[in-house]
This record gives structure tokens, C-alpha cells and sequence, in this order.
């Protein structure tokens, strides 16, 4: 029978099958952070459990860590105690951790691909929605709660219920200036912040195929930002080169059987999927949103939606209580939006292509009087190699602050957050009242409109400059 | 965890949409490294910006079923939400669609959510509002949810109603299949990647 790629993967997982029972699945890798993890770590030590294989599983701090001092202590102690209890654990079960100040250090889903972790066909999770970033491989990359956490930690499994399947094709070619971010952003926009409620996404089409690996990343990153369990992208020679010679890829012989492999994976010509979508690459322009959903979104030249625009009335009320927290009038043209903060970073955007197109633009330019830009490296080794490549003195010299690896105002769980009525253009995923710090407003961005919109002040795309 | 079979008590009417899990509890309640006492980050900012929210209205004090509207629990896979809402009272939340992560942390803790149709929900969130003492009950066993004037079935699968119903952890009956496990891990590709 033609199958999915996202189904054949799943197949390929099933430990235990019986009538009337999930699935029993196996993860092939398990990456842990430090705040979905301490109560899951706790409940093996109260149960008397060890950690079935240490080694398929990966920490490192993110959520919490300061992006500036990070040799020092944290000063907020709650912070603090949270990350020393990830290093006690990762000590006593024998999980290999990467600290604050260690060189693979970083968010979470920016090391697993860096380091080779993440390779097609494999089934991967953490307790972090945004997992499904390690879809752009072809692996099957989900989100978990902490129970789930607790119970791959104790037996490498996941008993699951089968997934809907959904294609999202984007056909055509990209117009310059468009990018990844606003491809999902426009998805999103299109099938809504429930779309893919119960669904694996496939990513398809000459749009997709056509994307680097980062790109492809973002793009899958914020499939959760749809409602979807997890996005997926066809591996292909793209994804071969990227991840050829990282440290922990296949070698020789095994290359060579892993690729015979990775290709097999793709989806069957014959195949059917529940649901598909199709969207025309040419469509899609910048993409912000103006809302405190991702669905809450429009082009870049359009101006902020009134409430009456939507006929559904649950819309209809959602657009009134948005407009009222970002203090918005409908009509305003997107463009006249003025922003106080930029942010740049992010498991969405924290990639060193990311730093690399945004720097482009604010190369030999200044951040606008009044903004303050926070350019936050997903990774202390993207950090490295943009410092190799004069990246860091361009965002320096602009005006922007160049901080060290962390998820940073992405979420506000660290020192770095929106103050209350503060508005930001941010390379983020998430919109949501309070998200960046309380009482904040989140525009979400592409790197290209962040670094523009640094430059002038308001929501602003290079080709404005 | 505790058995859910059937469950009697009051509505907390929650008239939006798309509640994502930074409402329900906002991130800066998720440093701690406990289990429980997670109650005062429920709905924190709401709670502390809006006199009027539902939380915050003596009438609904002391209710102990959450009826939301549609896409509950978008967003983040913090568990700290089912705990957080667990720990406020709640025994049950009601929604037109949950968010899948949401779902399937509530399933496991023992928080029962229950999609029923829109239209069903617009009425509990009326009769609740006319008469908070109304009472509702949450019934396990029989699939379905009842009110004055209302019995609506819901879905749930067969396996996860046995589990809840039994309060059964998850990580015991999958213990019972490690030969299972063991056998799969002979199998694995010889290039799959370990992290040490």
C-alpha cells in the first residue's frame, strides 16, 4: 500500500502493536532542557527508575539562561536552582549536558542538527512544543509534556495513537526578500491556529525543495503555530550535504547504507493524504502579524484588519480583544507601526543564515534612535562562526546588542523581556499576550523585516530602505 | 493518579477562543521544580488585570469544571498548565477542540477534557451564567456530559477511558513490554546516532 512519509517512519518505530492499545513507539533521540524536566527526572527517583538509554539522550539550558555574563552565577535564584537541578540530574542519571559557557552549548533544537543528531527517519522528541523544527530532516519530531518525558527517560518509548496526515504544498518561486518566515507565517495565517490539530504536516512542493536546511527548519519549526503535532520535509541532497561530516553523522560504509535508506523514505507517488493545502510561492510577500495569535497575521503592505472584517463571530471577538492588548486601531497601515524593541533570535531564526540575511541589511547602517535591537545566536557555535565571519561587528557596529546562545525574549522565562506596553518586531514564533514579558506586544517577523524595521523604526521590509 | 469515573460539580464559563498555555499559566511560573502548588500562576495575568474575568467572580468560586471555547490549550507543551488548573480545582475542562500537546498532557495527569460540540457549549455557558449553582456532571463510565435539559455523549478511546478509569500509570504498563523493547533495540540501524 503507497504510504506516507510521515507513516512509513512511524511503521519503521513500532515496538509493540495490539488490538485495542496505542502503538508503543521508540525514540531514537530525546532532547531535554532544563524546565520540563526537573518534575519528570524527580518521578523516576520516587519510583526507583533510571534512564533507559543515556546515551539517546541530550540536554542543554536554554530557556532560563541570561544571554550576557553566562560565566557567573545566575542572580535570579529560582533560575538558578532550576538549572543546578538539570546538572544534578544529568549527573546522576548520565546524560551528557551542555552547560552555560560550554561551546555546544544552545537552544535546544538549534545543537541537535548542528551536532548530526538529527538525521531522516529517526523519531525524535523533547518537552518543548517547537521539537517539530527536526521535521526539515525527515524525522518525525514531536513535542511532550513532562509525563512523556518521564516515560521515555524510563523506557525509550511512547505509547501514541496514529496521526492524521496533511500536505501543505507551496509551488512556484519565492520573490526576492520573501523567505521561510513568511511562508509559514502565511500558512499559518491560511489554515488557522487549529489547522492542523491531530495532523503531521508534509511540507511539499518546488517552494520547499527549493529552501536551505535552515530555511527548511523554520519552516517546520512553527508547524506547532498550525495546531500540527510535527511538520516534515522530504530529505533530499540538500539534506545529505548538511548534515555530511557534523560530529555525530554516519561515516563510510554506514553513510552510504543511511542515505540507500533516507531516500526510501519519501512519500509514495500514490500515496493520499486527509488533508491537503496548497499555496502559490509568488502569493506570499513579507508576512507580519498584528494579533496575540500566529494566525492573526497579513502582508506586510496591508494595513491592520477591523473586528468586522470577520465573519465568524469567535474571530470577530478575538480581533477586538487583540487590537484592545496591542493597541492597535483597525486601518493602520502596517508600515506605520513604530516599534521600541527588534528582536533577533529564536529556534525559528536563531540560524547563522538568519544572522547572515539580517546582517546584510544593517550592514553600514545604525539601529534607529529609541530601538533597542537584541541579536541572540541560537548557539554558542553559530556565535563562533558568525564572529569568524565579522557578523558580530556589523550588528556592534549598527548598534544592536550581540549577546551569547539562549531562547532570550523569545519567552519570559530570562532577564530579557518586553516591559510592560513595549511593542517588538521579533524573528519569534509566538505572539501571545505576555509572551515576550508581561503587558509586551509581539509583532512576528522574518529576519529581513527584523533588521529593516531596526533600521527605520517601524515595521519595514529591506526593500524600504 | 486518582480515578476518574463520574464526576458532579460547578461551571466556570470561559467565553474565549484560542487560550494558549502562556494564559494558562504564564512562563515565569515554570522555574519551580516541584510537582504541585502551581494554583497562583493559573491564569495569572488575566486574574490580576481583569476584575470582571471569570476566575475572579465570587459566583464561580469554588467551581471545578472549566467549559472554554474553541483551540484550549494552543501553544507551549507546558504541562504546568494541567497541573496549574489541577491544583486551582478543576476536574474537568470542556472546549469545541483541544490543542493536541494540551490534550494529551491532561490525558495523562487525569485531567479529563471532553470536546463537545459548539452549540452545546454556548448553552452550559448560558445556563451556568444564569444560575452558577447549576449542576454538571462529567460522566466517565457512559461518555457523556450532563446538565439540566442536557446529555451529550463525547468520544474517548476505549484504552484511555480504562486508564483513567483505573488510574493507572502510564510507565508501569508500558514496563510490562521491556522484552519487547529489548528485542526492538537489537534491530536498530547500526548508523543511528548516540549522544556520547
Amino acid at each position: 500500500m503507497a504510504r506516507t512519509m510521515a507513516e512509513k517512519v512511524w511503521e519503521e518505530h513500532v515496538v509493540r502493536r495490539a488490538e485495542g492499545e496505542p502503538d508503543l513507539l521508540y525514540i531514537d533521540l530525546h532532547l531535554v532542557h532544563e524546565v520540563t524536566s526537573p518534575q519528570a527526572f524527580e518521578g523516576l527517583r520516587l519510583a526507583g527508575r533510571g534512564v533507559r538509554r543515556p546515551d539517546l539522550t541530550v540536554a542543554t539550558e536554554d530557556h532560563n539562561v541570561p544571554t550576557e555574563n553566562v560565566l557567573g552565577p545566575i542572580a535570579d535564584k529560582v533560575s538558578r536552582t532550576q538549572i543546578e537541578t538539570l546538572r544534578k540530574n544529568a549527573s546522576e542519571f548520565g546524560v551528557r549536558l551542555f552547560p552555560m559557557g560550554d561551546i555546544d552549548q544552545g537552544i535546544v533544537h538549534v545543537v541537535g542538527p548542528q551536532m548530526g543528531l538529527t538525521q531522516p527517519g529517526m523519531t525524535i522528541v523533547c518537552g518543548d512544543s517547537h521539537t517539530s523544527t527536526h521535521g526539515a530532516f525527515g524525522a518525525l519530531a514531536f513535542g511532550i509534556g513532562t509525563s512523556q518525558v518521564e516515560h521515555v527517560l524510563a523506557t525509550q518509548t511512547l505509547p501514541m495513537t496514529p496521526f492524521k496526515t496533511m500536505a501543505v504544498t507551496v509551488e512556484g518561486e519565492l520573490r526576492p526578500g520573501v523567505t521561510a518566515k513568511d511562508i509559514i507565517l502565511a500558512v499559518i495565517a491560511e489554515i488557522g491556529t487549529g489547522g492542523g490539530q491531530g495532523h503531521v504536516i508534509e511540507y511539499r512542493g518546488s517552494a520547499i525543495r527549493s529552501l536551505s536546511m535552515e530555511a527548511r527548519m523554520t519552516v517546520c519549526n512553527m508547524s506547532i503555530e498550525a495546531g500540527a503535532r510535527a511538520g516534515m520535509i522530504a530529505p533530499d541532497e540538500t539534506t545529505f550535504d548538511y548534515i555530511q561530516g557534523r560530529p555525530h553523522a554516519p561515516q563510510g560504509e554506514q553513510w552510504d547504507a543511511a542515505v540507500a535508506h533516507w531516500k526510501s523514505l519519501r512519500t509514495d507517488d500514490e500515496a493520499e493524504f486527509d488533508h491537503e493545502v496548497v499555496l502559490r510561492a509568488e502569493d506570499i510577500g513579507p508576512f507580519v502579524t498584528w494579533g496575540t495569535n500566529p494566525g492573526q497575521g497579513v502582508s506586510l503592505d496591508a494595513a491592520v484588519p477591523a473586528p468586522s472584517d470577520f465573519e465568524d463571530p469567535s474571530a470577530r471577538a478575538a480581533a477586538e480583544k487583540a487590537l484592545a492588548y496591542m493597541d492597535l486601531e483597525a486601518g493602520t497601515r502596517m508600515r506605520d507601526i513604530a516599534v521600541d524593541t527588534v528582536f533577533l533570535g529564536s529556534c525559528t531564526n536563531g540560524r547563522i543564515e538568519d544572522l547572515r540575511a539580517a546582517a546584510e541589511v544593517i550592514r553600514g547602517r545604525k539601529v534607529a534612535d529609541g530601538v533597542r535591537m537584541l541579536v541572540v545566536p541560537g548557539s554558542m557555535r553559530v556565535k563562533e562562526q558568525a564572529n569568524a565571519e565579522g557578523l558580530g561587528e556589523v550588528f556592534t557596529e549598527a548598534g544592536a546588542e550581540w549577546r551569547e546562545a539562549g531562547c532570550s525574549m523569545c519567552l519570559g522565562m530570562n532577564p530579557d523581556q518586553l516591559k510592560p506596553g513595549e511593542r517588538s518586531a521579533s524573528t519569534s514564533n509566538r505572539n501571545f499576550e505576555g509572551r515576550q514579558g508581561k503587558g509586551g506586544r509581539t509583532h512576528l517577523v522574518s529576519p529581513l523585516v527584523a533588521a529593516a524595521t531596526a533600521v527605520r523604526g517601524t515595521l519595514s521590509s529591506p526593500a524600504d530602505l | 493518579m486518582e480515578k476518574f469515573t463520574v464526576h458532579t460539580g460547578r461551571g466556570a464559563p470561559l467565553r474565549a477562543g484560542n487560550v494558549d498555555t502562556d494564559q494558562i499559566i504564564p512562563a515565569v511560573y515554570l522555574k519551580r521544580v516541584a510537582r504541585t502548588g502551581f494554583e497562583d500562576g493559573l491564569f495569572a495575568a488575566w486574574r490580576a488585570a481583569d476584575p470582571e474575568f471569570v476566575l475572579n467572580k465570587e459566583e464561580f468560586s469554588g467551581a471545578d469544571v472549566l467549559i472554554a471555547g474553541p483551540d484550549f490549550g494552543t501553544g507551549s507543551s507546558r504541562e504546568h498548565a494541567v497541573w496549574a488548573l489541577q491544583d486551582y480545582g478543576f476536574k474537568a475542562v470542556l472546549s469545541p477542540r483541544f490543542a493536541d500537546i494540551f490534550r494529551g498532557n491532561s490525558l495523562k495527569g487525569g485531567l479529563l477534557t471532553v470536546v463537545l460540540p459548539q452549540e452545546v457549549i454556548e448553552r452550559l455557558w448560558d445556563m451556568v451564567e444564569a444560575d452558577p449553582s447549576t449542576p454538571i456532571t462529567v460522566d466517565l463510565v457512559e461518555r457523556e456530559v450532563r446538565a439540566p435539559g442536557v446529555a451529550e455523549p463525547f468520544e474517548i478511546d476505549d484504552y484511555t477511558r480504562w486508564r483513567l478509569m483505573e488510574g493507572l500509570d502510564d510507565i508501569a504498563l508500558t514496563l510490562r513490554h521491556t522484552d519487547d523493547i529489548g528485542a526492538f533495540e537489537e534491530r536498530r540501524s547500526p548508523w543511528l546516532p548516540v549522544a556520547q
